[in-house]
């Protein structure tokens, strides 16, 4: 690494150092990301305990008001994630192999599904408001708009890191033996995908 | 090995400072200069903070209400609280300190994510920004922000929630971006028990960070949604419970209170050693005894709300569980004097306020296990006594830790060294009045003077007055400990790279260091506590 007269570094640029270490720099993307998932368990963990808190204090409650959600929209939208999950491992396979535009073409289908689902979930709400259903009208609907509606900013805030893939590819930064940003947006949304898993029977589902 | 650089063979010598204007700071990705940022910002904090407990002082000089009404007193100890734990004790030594010298200690030449490390202080800077913002309707909450009453305040509790939840997203990156670092840019050689103890601190710091925090955040989005949405979590109106605000408050904010106290045992770890001229006793048990506390720290959150309406075995559990989170502290506290013991010791400042450090310490860790046994807390809640056992432990502790990392390391960041003789006064000062100030709050705590309000029953003025004088002489001392080191800053005498001839391997980085920290990876043979034996 240090051969010959060193390039003098600046404070606005990284050093060259082991960050450029390709292998290095991987493992700790990784190990970055998922320690960041382990705050996303917490932060939304938060959500299920309260969730629990209520649920054993108001069964009832949570019987008669569960059956106001549209169950058939609810599996619809669970199709549209798992399904576009799907599209994502099939897009980092594809970037692995070299296969850019691919991966792009797939990266573009799990954002469409992603804005399928966020559409669903607006007409859930504008059904919900319409049947004066808002977060301040009982418990049910308060742990209701919060989780999902948390979900769903993490659902845009995926859209843009799946985006952001597509322009380095676009700008040929990816290839076979460099796909990390893929790789990583892809676990993120995979936990995006599967909070939602959790999200769909704890409220749809079980009365 | 090679010897020690010499900061002459550097060229200009200013080392990462070489570069001078505003950009070369606010787009810089250079580890040492994020923590130079860190370091100012929360220093000037930490004086603002400082400033609202000497008019709450003032104020307590007298029974009655003289100075501000009753609402401005409890604007200003919710200032008081909110800025010293959210803007000073949780980011300075972690974000400061441990941005600087985690990756001179590691012998890398930047952390893992060096984007990352600079957008965390921006975030952080967008937090206290909204948090001055929502001075304009200022808090009278207390720093604990309970509900249903900060549901209700008239206060900006809303802005503030977003604010902190920014601050709790700066401290979240910046534990994420420590724990990838500690993992995957050690030093050839640099196994994890050869790694300095203050890096194991920050490695369980850091984890608290990362499992905490986002359970704060969401509590203050749902504090948020609770004014904004009418959401009913907390408002037992609407079937919510207040208690559960406390329990998911607690669940973060007990477990911080070692993210504040961590990082300062690990400056400890790193200068008794130093100035004993002796290996650390019992490394391996200091190192693990991090962890246990990070880990057991999770599970005692509980103790802040005996009085709170939990079930009596809910209670005794965690009554239970806090003497054994003692446990691990005691250990630290038996290793640090086990290295004293028959060392060489010298009174240079850093020592000074480590040594202040495990004095005060003693006495704040001893007084809370009679907050956390069921029967006295219940006569001691919400008195005079929690207040002096918390500043015991975060003032006398932590703020030691802080000012002796900052002595210690203050010739490697600047390049300068400390009149040593007016740091030692103004550590006199601190130290005495530090002592006066909180000392005499056992007493009218005991005695059965509640916290929080402006106003007290005339018995309790003597103990009153003795501890604002106190304030003084300790305010003054803080004042001198500034001037000294912003003179040290503009004409300090030049440092050599190794003034403590210490043996971790941020010491072989010149004084300052080089932007790159080091022209080769240091290859490590050994752990850095070899003191006394051979060289050092």
């Amino acid at each position: 690494m240090a051969t010959g007269p060193r390039r003098r570094e600046t404070a606005m640029s990284v050093p060259a150092t082991e960050h450029h270490d390709p292998a290095v720099a991987f493992e700790s993307a990784k190990l970055g990301v998922w320690t960041f998932l382990a705050t996303e368990v917490l932060l939304f963990g938060a959500l299920f305990t309260a969730y629990t808190v209520f649920r054993m204090k108001y069964p009832e409650m949570f019987r008669v008001e569960h059956a106001k959600l549209d169950r058939v929209l609810g599996a619809v939208n669970t199709v549209v994630l798992i399904t576009s999950s799907l599209m994502v491992v099939l897009g980092v396979d594809a970037i692995k192999r070299g296969k850019a535009r691919l991966l792009e073409a797939y990266f573009g289908a799990t954002i469409l599904l992603a804005a399928v689902f966020l559409f669903v979930k607006y007409t859930e709400y504008a059904a919900k408001f319409h049947h004066g259903l808002y977060p301040r009208t009982n418990l049910f609907f308060s742990l209701y708009f919060m989780m999902t509606g948390l979900h769903g900013i993490h659902v845009l805030i995926g859209m843009g890191l799946l985006s952001y893939v597509i322009v380095l590819s676009r700008r040929g930064r990816l290839s076979a033996s460099y796909s990390t940003p893929a790789e990583m947006s892809g676990l993120y949304w995979h936990f995006v995908d599967l909070v939602w898993i959790y999200l769909f029977p704890l409220l749809y589902l079980i009365g | 090995m090679e010897g020690v650089e010499r900061p002459e063979a550097e060229g200009n010598g200013r080392g990462y400072l070489a570069e001078r204007g505003w950009r070369s700071w606010a787009f810089t990705l250079d580890h040492k200069r994020v923590g130079a940022m860190y370091l100012w910002t929360t220093i000037f904090f930490f004086l603002v903070g400082g400033v609202f407990a000497l008019l709450l002082r003032l104020e307590l000089l007298s029974p009655q209400a003289r100075y501000f009404s009753n609402h401005t007193y409890n604007v200003f100890f919710t200032l008081h609280g909110s800025m010293m734990i959210f803007l000073f004790i949780i980011p300075a030594i972690p974000s400061g300190l441990g941005n600087f010298f985690i990756p001179l200690q590691l012998g890398a030449r930047d952390v893992a994510f060096p984007r990352l490390n600079l957008a965390s202080y921006w975030v952080f800077a967008a937090g206290f920004l909204v948090v001055i913002g929502s001075l304009v309707a200022p808090m009278d909450t207390g720093w604990t922000f309970y509900t249903p009453y900060s549901a209700k305040s008239a206060a900006a509790v809303t802005t503030l929630s977003l604010g902190i939840f920014l601050l709790g997203m700066s401290s979240i990156l910046t534990g994420l971006n420590f724990i990838v670092t500690i993992h995957k840019l050690r030093a050839p050689g640099m196994t994890w028990y050869r790694m300095p103890l203050f890096l194991w601190g920050m490695y369980a710091t850091s984890i608290i960070q990362v499992i905490a925090t986002p359970v704060v955040g969401v509590t203050f989005l749902l504090l948020a949604a609770e004014r904004v949405f009418g959401v009913g979590f907390f408002d037992p109106s609407k079937g919510g419970d207040p208690v559960l605000f406390q329990h998911f408050f607690w669940f973060y904010s007990h477990p911080v209170v070692y993210v504040m106290i961590l990082p300062a045992m690990g400056i400890v770890s790193e200068v008794i050693p130093v100035f004993s001229r002796k290996p650390i006793f019992g490394y391996k048990a200091i190192a693990w005894s991090s962890m246990a506390i990070a880990l057991g720290g999770f599970l005692v959150w509980g103790h802040h709300m005996f009085t709170s309406g939990m079930s009596p075995l809910a209670n005794t559990i965690f009554s239970l569980m806090t003497f054994f989170v003692a446990v691990p502290t005691a250990v630290k506290v038996f290793n640090w004097t086990a290295t004293l013991y028959r060392g060489s010791i010298t009174f240079e400042a850093p020592m000074l306020y480590a040594l202040t450090f495990i004095f005060l310490f003693i006495v704040g860790g001893l007084t809370g296990p009679f907050l956390g046994a069921l029967a006295t807390n219940v006569q001691l809640h919400d008195t005079y006594f929690v207040v002096a056992h918390f500043h015991y432990t975060m003032m006398g502790g932590t703020v030691m830790g802080f000012f002796a990392g900052l002595h210690y390391w203050f010739p490697k960041m600047t390049g300068k060294m400390l009149n040593e003789k007016v740091a030692r006064v103004a550590w006199a000062l601190i130290f005495v009045g530090f002592n006066v100030t909180f000392f005499t709050m056992f007493i009218v705590g005991v005695r059965g003077m509640p916290r929080r309000y402006a106003e007290y029953l005339p018995k309790f003025q003597v103990e009153n007055v003795v501890s604002t004088i106190g304030a003084a002489v300790l305010a003054l001392g803080i004042l001198v400990m500034c001037w000294n080191l912003f003179q040290g800053l503009r004409k300090g005498a030049p440092a050599p790279a190794n003034p403590w001839r210490a043996l971790s391997l941020e010491w072989r980085a010149a004084s300052p260091p080089e932007t790159e920290n080091f022209h080769e990876i240091p290859v490590v043979t050994e752990g850095p506590y070899g003191y006394g034996t051979k060289k050092a």
